[in-house]
């Protein structure tokens, strides 16, 4: 069902110069006050049959700020309400008059914003917020390929973008501007409408995503009361995400976000706080796409110890725990992640924690993948992490000796012997004493490994026997 | 068990547990998952006394070695001394009910819900029930998921008082602050309606399901559309017009398209659970609008469900409802835009013939069978393809046999090796339906030619396929139409075409008997012994194996054999070892393992 009007429009009859604005404008202004009071009779009663909107299109062709000071709240508040009206960008030729004028009018929203001054009136509050919900609150769809690899695939791109993009652009000016109230829009930006903000982070368009960005920061900024919400979604986003489907686009987008959120913490950290590092954001190591937000995790992780170090051994722990045991791709980014909290580590806490860590960096640095076991050697160009060493050298030789001397003569990569030959140097170096000890003991700790290892199988055989020896007793074949 | 105590003091749980405890964790693991032998050299009371708890108190550990652990204690009860001790293995379960992992919360749960059926009635309420009300209120979500699948368990073997106090529970949960718990609980939802009183379900279920069914979130909306199935089935038929309808009208028209599609893939079962008057009123038109969704998932899903949902019509005005509701909107669908909603379609629109009769098929159908047997997606027409069988039933498959050809012959040259693959898979059963002259005028030629595609994929399947021709048409028709073909392939340039004759003998040469295994294809294969390629030499001796219990001793002993010794002294070492192979196989087949020698073993 579509308006009379719409049909008029459409065939011209109204308006045959929608775009020549400037050279038109001077002689519409003056009748520009009583078309407005007549056409204000023309109400939005419903909202599903948009086209009414748009009927009243030839008016709007006007910039809002050739018009007289105290009518601008006023178009404004129809130029809104023109614009709840959505397109269907699926289908490329139906209504392309129609977009077209949406476009221009959502630029003239933009410009409108930027420039303007006293033009916030309460009212148009609950407009903007209307506008901006109608057009980007959607059910996302399907992603076209059955298993979106974000690595692999081409993201699908919003087809709609032409207008979402004014839309959101328009929504940052507003959140952005000087007159805008926090105290007046709480009333309509609520946890509803930050949920479904939320739920959109998952849209496949990267360029979405990067607004979507700015507005949450934003509102985040300026909703105190919204704060605790905000974070609280996230979580739950990231848990499902990390727990139940492995599959959310915006995860590196909202990290950021985070990023920015934990630099603001005041300390002491509150227990809430703690328990997202240690039970999301420690979590999210274990996901399969870890590449496509790694860095920003990471830079979440090293902005927790630098407000708090005594969280460095629940982390280090963490990322143990988690260690990617067949990815060495993952295994290669957790040596990254772990570089950079040992560049912020304390030396006291190092100490805490030196036992375990260096136990798993024996492992890697004995990886047959030699990008691994690379990453890991690298560690000794480190400076800080060099000192620490140092410092604690008769905990940490031990550990590494076995692993270091073993693939100094079986490596199959001659970069990788290279590199360990320079690491044992500066062993030697370190603690000459240790070494030649270590050295000397190399061969009978073997044997004594051999030896324990044959123990357990023995261990174990008997065990099995008794096993045997017992469902045969249970089941009448040996009299007990 | 008398004899248990004095093997306990060989193995002091101080060892037992370091292994438990071993730095490296697949031995770790490996240990866990030889719990049970552990708690066997302990016996019941060391395990219930200190296994137990030391499991209990170091549950930190791995996600793997803690799957391992909640699958094995899940089959502790005998190992804890029996039923009456079988609370002694909640402390660990509960733990692991809290954890993280996904995967170790669900197998502790699995544990959890498996032993609950070994408490008795007192045991469940004095030691099950409180852990389950523990887990329920539990700070950090991964409880309170635990929890939602633990209530169906105990709720039918306890008091009435208790009960009340559970469904208090759900009713928490099922308006839990995170959705992760609404998520559990809305899954569980169906499950808890089963076991409770039919007075509860409705004033309990009832508002519990229609508020989860207008959740915020469309992930516990999509999950109560499956709760509607089980809940409609448990309430009388009067009530279903008040209690559920209004929701899943509401779920079926939802926003999103993961409600709706959810809808659409539970669509029969909803259909039987609200039954004919409800279907006929409701549901018609819902699946009407599924079938017309603007979502490509949506519609394929309502799309694989029309013939269930046809079939399932009530049968006295069935075919109106399919002819004047249903088929307009699968003629649309036949010429859809989405090509995975085509293919679903083309999956299960034969199926409709045998409910609208043969004059229906023939004037309605037909030509959807057909416009789906010439789509652009080979997809589409191998789903037609491969279920030709419902409709040679009804109108006999000569009907379609016109533009069924051209679809074949099509995608028998599709550039997607898998395409081929799948229409080569399809042949026995076309050849069974077309006729054996129809195959030898049309198909024999394609089926030759797969034998020699580039794929070895391809020609392997060529081969089974001949074999199931043969096992169809009888080795009389091989003899004359495609044993000739295939051996002629042995003089082949391409070596790859002399092996696929082999490949071809393996697999015909129990089809088409003795006779002319020996007579026709023996020589053949005797003969490539002297092939330059050591891969066709070595298929000799692999092919002389696999005949060699066809033919008969004297052909064996005259002609099988020297060749084989022939190879067995051949230059290439694969040729060697197969011909060794093949002799000491045929040995032992033949010779070897005389009826007294077996005996012996025993």
């Amino acid at each position: 069902m579509r308006a009379p009007g719409l049909e008029l429009w459409r065939s011209g009859k109204i308006v045959a110069h929608l775009p020549h604005r400037s050279e038109l404008c001077a002689t519409f202004l003056s009748c520009l006050s009583q078309s407005i009071c007549s056409l204000q009779i023309c109400v939005f009663t419903n909202l599903s049959n948009l086209c009414h909107h748009l009927s009243l299109s030839p008016v709007f062709a006007f910039a809002c700020l050739d018009v007289p000071a105290a009518e601008q709240p006023e178009l404004f508040l129809k130029k809104l309400q023109q614009c709840c009206t959505v397109f269907d960008f699926m289908d490329t030729l139906s209504d392309l008059k129609m977009k077209e004028y949406k476009r221009s009018t959502l630029n003239e929203l933009v410009d409108y914003v930027t420039v303007s001054r006293g033009y916030l009136t309460e009212q148009a509050y609950p407009e903007v917020v209307k506008m901006v919900s109608h057009n980007i609150f959607r059910t996302l769809p399907p992603s076209d390929s059955n298993e979106f690899d974000p690595e692999e695939d081409e993201p699908t791109l919003e087809a709609s973008w032409p207008h979402l993009q004014l839309v959101y652009e328009f929504f940052i000016r507003f959140l952005e501007s000087q007159e805008f109230q926090p105290s007046i829009a709480k009333k309509y930006i609520d946890q509803k409408f930050v949920l479904q903000l939320l739920e959109l982070f998952d849209s496949e368009d990267p360029r979405e995503r990067d607004y979507l960005k700015t507005v949450l920061h934003r509102i985040y900024g300026k909703f105190l009361g919204l704060r605790a919400f905000i974070r609280k979604q996230i979580n739950n986003i990231f848990l499902r995400f990390v727990y139940e489907t492995e599959h959310f686009n915006g995860v590196a987008e909202l990290l950021e976000i985070l990023g920015s959120i934990i630099n603001g913490f005041a300390l002491p950290l509150k227990a809430e706080h703690k328990q997202f590092l240690v039970k999301v954001l420690i979590p999210l190591h274990t996901v399969r796409s870890l590449s496509l937000f790694h860095a920003q995790l990471a830079y979440c992780i090293v902005q927790f110890l630098e407000k708090d170090p005594t969280l460095t051994e629940p982390v280090i722990r963490g990322l143990l725990k988690f260690w990617p045991k067949t990815c060495s791709q993952k295994e290669v980014m957790f040596l990254g992640e772990l570089e950079e909290i040992l560049d912020v580590i304390e030396p006291t806490q190092f100490v805490k924690i030196q036992e375990p860590l260096f136990k798993q960096i024996s492992r890697c640095v004995s990886s047959p993948h030699f990008q691994v076991a690379e990453r890991a050697l690298y560690y000794w160009n480190n400076e800080y992490i060099m000192s620490l060493i140092e410092e604690n050298s008769s905990v940490i030789l031990p550990i590494m000796f076995a692993s270091l001397y073993r693939i100094s003569k079986e490596h199959w990569n001659p970069a990788i012997v290279a590199l360990v030959y320079n690491v044992l140097k500066a062993f030697m170096e370190m603690n000459s004493t240790l070494f030649d000890e270590l050295t000397a003991t190399y061969k009978s700790d073997r044997q004594r490994e051999k030896k324990k290892e044959k123990e357990r199988e023995e261990l174990w055989k008997k065990l099995e026997d008794l096993e045997l020896k017992r469902g045969l007793r249970s089941d009448g074949i040996i009299p007990t | 068990m008398a004899g248990a105590d004095g093997d306990d003091s060989l193995y002091p749980i101080a060892v037992l547990i370091d292994e438990l405890r071993n730095e490296d964790v697949q031995l770790r693991l490996n240990s866990i998952k030889k719990l049970s032998t552990i708690a066997l050299a302990l016996g019941v009371e060391r395990t219930r006394t200190e296994l137990l708890p030391f499991l209990t108190d170091t549950i930190y550990d791995e996600d793997e070695v803690l799957l391992a652990l909640a699958e094995q204690l899940g089959n502790f009860t005998m190992l804890v001394g029996g039923p009456e001790y079988v609370h002694c293995l909640l402390p660990p379960l509960e733990s692991l009910a809290t954890v993280e992992e996904t995967v170790v919360r669900d197998k502790a749960v699995e544990s959890l819900r498996k032993i609950s059926q070994e408490h008795s009635p007192v045991d469940l309420e004095v030691h099950f029930e409180p852990l389950v009300k523990r887990l329920a209120s539990g700070d950090w979500f991964t409880s309170r998921t635990s929890a939602c699948g633990l209530f169906s368990v105990c709720y039918p073997r306890v008091s009435s008082t208790v009960k009340a106090e559970i469904r208090q529970h759900f009713r928490t949960l099922c308006s839990d602050d995170t959705p992760m718990v609404r998520r559990a609980a809305a899954s569980k939802l169906g499950e808890f309606a089963k076991v409770l009183e039919l007075e509860y379900v409705k004033s309990d279920i009832i508002s519990l399901f229609t508020a989860l069914a207008s959740d915020e979130q469309d992930s516990v909306r999509l999950l109560a559309v499956e709760a509607c199935v089980s809940i409609a089935t448990l309430l009388p038929q009067e009530d279903l017009e008040t209690l559920v309808m209004p929701t899943l009208r509401q779920a079926a028209e939802d926003k999103s398209w993961r409600v709706r599609y959810m809808v659409a893939d539970k669509f029969s079962e909803l259909q039987k659970a609200v039954g004919p008057e409800i279907t006929k009123n409701d549901l018609v038109p819902a699946f009407q609008n599924l079938l017309k969704d603007c979502e490509a998932e949506v519609r394929a899903a309502a799309a694989n469900k029309v013939k269930e949902f046809c079939e399932n019509l009530p049968e006295d005005n069935r075919e109106q409802i399919i002819m004047t509701h249903i088929l307009p909107c699968v003629k649309e669908l036949v010429s859809d835009t989405n090509q995975h909603v085509k293919s679903a379609l083309a999956s299960v629109i034969m199926g409709l013939s045998t409910i609208l009769g043969k004059d229906n098929t023939i004037e309605h159908l037909l030509p959807l069978f057909l416009a789906q047997l010439k789509d652009e997606c080979p997809e589409v027409r191998l789903n037609i393809i491969s279920n030709l069988d419902c409709v040679n039933e009804v109108i006999g498959i000569r009907q379609l046999s016109q533009s069924l050809l051209p679809a074949i012959v099509e995608l028998a040259e599709d550039a997607k090796w898998r395409v081929r693959l799948a229409i080569i898979e399809y042949m026995p059963l076309l050849a069974g339906q077309l006729g054996v002259e129809f195959f030898d005028e049309k198909l024999n030629t394609l089926c030759m030619a797969w034998l020699i595609d580039h794929v070895y994929a391809i020609r392997e399947a060529a081969t089974c396929n001949l074999m199931k021709l043969v096992e169809k048409f009888g080795a009389e028709w091989a003899q004359n139409t495609i044993v000739p073909k295939v051996l002629g392939m042995a003089n082949d340039p391409n070596y790859l075409h002399r092996m696929t004759t082999l490949f071809c003998i393996n697999a015909l040469s129990k089809a088409c008997g003795q006779e002319i295994t020996t007579k026709q294809m023996l020589p053949v294969v005797l003969k490539m012994s002297n092939d330059q390629v050591a891969n066709v030499r070595f298929n000799v001796a692999k092919s002389l194996q696999k005949i060699g219990p066809i033919l008969d001793s004297n052909a064996l002993q005259t002609e099988v054999k020297p060749v084989l010794e022939k190879l067995a002294s051949d230059t290439d070492m694969d040729v060697k070892y197969f011909a060794q192979e093949a002799i000491s196989g045929k040995l032992s087949y033949h010779w070897v393992l005389k009826p007294f020698n077996r005996l012996s073993y025993i």
